[in-house]
């Protein structure tokens, strides 16, 4: 299976993407935010970064980029798109996903290990998670409070598309809680926090077991995976 | 500007400054953007009508945000 990861000016996690594509058993494909080329690619990620300098709204510029018309295209086809942070806010810009993201309600940059739980694995970078899973992944934004209007909150809550809701700590003010979304058929999925920083033994979040152990970022992509392999 | 419902922290922390400065006549701060757009010669009523739609398609995002008015300017006031 080949992932492509596209970089815009300003993506600061492409390559950490690239490398836990690899970690996770596919094969990379680096794709540029100016061309028109998806290369073929069976599922796409937009990484993490700030964009622009997330100049006019964090995301906005990057997504009237060339290559986010074959994005948008490639989605409504049903393949896989995993917006990551700054991705998540080019899927929102975009309408891939509902809502929109505002400054975080405290103003602060913020960066901690962040625990959230799977609230639906039915999405094609869900469904290696149980149900209700918790867990750790690296969270770090600027403008990350999720907003929608009341009727969209009320929809996407009964469509089940919330499918990840942070606990403990809402770190950003995001409405219900909510870290990240899907799209109603479940390909394409966004989330503030960072799966890709937290792939690899030793540069991931701290567990209870050993100092930067954490990899629950992984079944985001073995998610991907299974979804293609059960596709062919 | 921001929709009306929608939480503004940085109008709430200038809106924080002003009671500090002792304006306390001020009941809210909220923050918006204003874009200056250019162009040569005249504005004419399609051009006027393509920010417009600019205005809500692309400088603002209609989930957050409300186009308040597009005025057209004269090159003395935008100089």
């Amino acid at each position: 299976m080949r992932i492509g990861v596209i970089t815009f000016p300003g993506s600061l996690d492409d390559r950490d993407a690239i490398r836990a594509v690899a970690i996770a058993g596919a094969t990379p494909v680096a794709l540029w935010h100016g061309e028109h080329d998806l290369q073929g690619v069976d599922a796409i990620i937009l990484p993490g970064g700030f964009s622009y300098g997330d100049y006019l709204r964090a995301g906005a510029i990057a997504s009237h980029a060339p290559i986010m018309a074959e994005v948008i295209s490639a989605a409504d086809r049903g393949v896989p798109v995993l917006g990551i942070c700054n991705g998540f806010q080019m899927l929102a810009e975009a309408r891939l996903v509902p809502g929109a993201h505002t400054r975080n309600a405290h103003q602060q940059f913020i960066r901690r290990d962040q625990r959230m739980r799977v609230e639906n694995v039915r999405t094609d970078w869900t469904n290696q998670f149980t149900a209700g899973q918790e867990i750790t992944i690296p969270l770090k934004n600027a403008d990350g409070r999720f907003v929608a209007d009341a009727d969209t909150l009320a929809r996407i809550e009964d469509n089940g598309q919330v499918v990840f809701r942070y606990i403990g700590v809402n770190p950003n003010g995001s409405l219900n809680d909510i870290a990240g979304v899907a799209n109603e058929r479940g390909n394409v999925v966004g989330l503030m926090p960072h799966p890709e920083h937290a792939t690899e033994p030793g540069f991931g979040p701290d567990t209870e077991l050993a100092m930067a152990s954490g990899v629950d970022g992984l079944p985001f992509f073995e998610s991907v995976i299974a979804s293609f392999a059960a596709a062919v | 500007m921001p929709k009306a419902e929608l939480l503004d922290p940085q109008g709430k922390a200038v809106a924080g400054a002003l009671s500090r400065l002792g304006k306390t006549r001020f009941t809210g701060v909220r923050i918006g953007k204003r874009f200056e757009v250019t162009v040569d010669g005249e504005v004419d009523a399609a051009l006027l009508a393509e920010v417009r739609e600019l205005a809500v398609d692309m400088f603002s995002n209609s989930v957050i945000e409300d186009v308040v008015s597009v005025d057209v300017l004269d090159a003395a006031v935008t100089a």
